[in-house]
């Protein structure tokens, strides 16, 4: 059993958030570069060189890239061959968070309760945090700070099997339409198709994680990736929705087997702001 | 998008009947912050009689949140939110002469009926460029709620801070006129 302290894994948390909200990570910033070639619209270039001036601003000056520095996402992977010594994971985890967010200059847009007072937490706790057990005795930790306005655009359904495919990409097609400029487009879509209720949405937010332009392992979802990028990007939203041809630079999608009577699909939209970064202890 | 314009606050009935949605738009002049949580208490204040954090007469409401400044900085990053959250706010500011409101992304229709109704108008920014936002931004005083912390109503001294007119009062709307020039998919 390799050991890891917990005062590691707060450090390195606290490294990740301060790191993903300055600094956009490298394959999304080549996405934008990419755009600005294919798109047509003078407005939606605009865009995109602001988008590509605010990335150069924000990690040379240190600042936070967007405004809503967002729920922090944590993924958690852990090696079954760690043993985590000197106290509690899930609170080196938030103190990581408090930390990064208070020294940052990060905004804490965390409130409790969710429906009555709404008291922001003041530190941005609690994080949301997703474990994953694996082989090995390593420790990865993704942190994915997710903005409100974009995830407040993302849906769930759960669809008949007799829907099939037609039913999966109308689904998929409306929410990138309705998402459309109140979630700062161009976006990476995050797609979970079956699984169940919660797992389809699990799915769909870790699909975020894979490198922009690179198509999934798997030929037939990397075939129906192509197939919804291609359409996405004819609703004609573009950059920021001021009318354009890139309102998608990347869509990825996860399956999962699922249960004979359901097709449960989840749409995670990602803006712009696709921060994410990640360690291995 | 043709023209720029410069616009100094707070707006008249007269510079605003000259925007057109899809007009560049740079602003000088103080503006003040509010999102959700201002918004609902400011709207309590006006169904108790009490007066508002500032006189609405003529201003523009920027939605916003931002970061908190660094030491010897004015503010920390600072770009729009997503307006339709505070449709159902709207007209009770319009009625006391608000003229403007800057955030990002489409509102739902009746907000474009008071847009014509109390000549008013809807600027977009642009989301997510919230360090090049902040670099516009020259003063920013916490004006009321300071327990709100992200969501205070402050007031800012802005100089040539970039917006596009969303919606004017003729019922221009950036945003559909936009994607139809480009869409090829009907959903
Ligand atoms: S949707 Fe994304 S880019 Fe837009 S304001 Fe929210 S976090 Fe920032």
């Amino acid at each position: 059993m390799r050991e890891v302290h917990v005062k590691e894994i707060t450090e390195a948390v606290k490294n990740l958030f301060l790191k993903a909200n300055y600094e956009l990570p490298k394959d999304v910033e080549d996405a934008y570069k990419k755009a600005l070639e294919k798109e047509e619209s003078p407005a939606g270039k605009e865009v995109l060189n602001l988008i590509l001036q605010n990335a150069h601003v924000a990690k040379s000056e240190k600042v936070a890239y967007c405004q809503d520095t967002g729920v922090a996402v944590v993924f958690v992977q852990i090696g079954q061959d760690v043993r985590i010594v000197g106290g509690d994971l899930n609170k080196a985890i938030e103190e990581g968070v408090r930390q990064a967010y208070r020294e940052g200059y990060l905004r804490a847009s965390m409130v409790w309760d969710p429906v009555f007072e709404r008291k922001n937490t003041g530190d941005n706790t609690p994080p949301v945090i997703h474990y994953e057990i694996v082989p090995g005795d390593k420790i990865k930790i993704i942190a994915a700070p997710k903005g409100g306005g974009s995830e407040n655009t993302s849906r769930l359904a759960m669809l008949k099997p007799a829907d099939g495919w037609e039913g999966v990409k109308k689904f998929i097609l409306e929410t990138v339409k309705l998402a459309g400029p109140n979630a700062c487009p161009p976006f990476v879509i995050g797609v979970g198709i079956g699984g169940n209720f919660e797992y389809c949405a699990y799915l769909a937010k870790k699909a975020l994680l894979r490198p922009v332009g690179k198509r999934h392992e798997n030929p037939l979802i990397a075939k129906v990736e192509e197939e919804l990028l291609n359409e996405i990007n004819k609703i004609g939203w573009g950059p920021m929705g001021f009318g354009g041809k890139v309102t998608a630079v990347d869509v990825k999608v996860e399956m999962y087997p699922c249960h004979i009577a359901s097709l449960p699909v989840a749409v995670n939209i990602q803006c712009h702001a696709a921060r994410h970064a990640e360690i291995e202890i | 998008m043709a023209k720029e314009i410069r616009l100094t606050t707070p707006l008249t009935e007269e510079v605003i009947s000259q925007l057109r949605a899809g007009d560049k738009v740079l602003i000088t002049g103080y503006i003040y912050t509010a999102r959700d949580a201002a918004h609902k208490r400011m709207t309590e204040a006006i169904a108790q009689g009490k007066p508002l954090p500032f006189d609405v007469k003529g201003q523009i409401i920027y939605y916003v949140g931002p970061t908190p400044p660094k030491p010897g900085e004015v503010i920390g990053s600072a770009g729009p939110t997503t307006s339709a959250r505070m449709d159902r706010y709207v007209e009770h500011l319009l009625k006391l002469g608000l003229k403007g409101m800057i955030g990002k992304g489409y509102r739902q229709p009746f907000v474009k009926e008071l847009l014509k109704k109390y000549k008013a108008v809807y600027f977009a920014a642009v989301g997510g460029v919230a360090a090049l936002y902040r670099e516009k931004i020259k003063s920013s005083e916490v004006i009321a709620y300071e327990d709100l912390g992200p969501e205070a109503v402050r007031k800012l001294y802005v100089v040539d801070f970039p917006v596009v007119v969303a919606y004017d009062i003729y019922g221009g709307d950036l945003f559909e006129e936009g994607r139809k020039k480009f869409a090829q998919l009907e959903i």
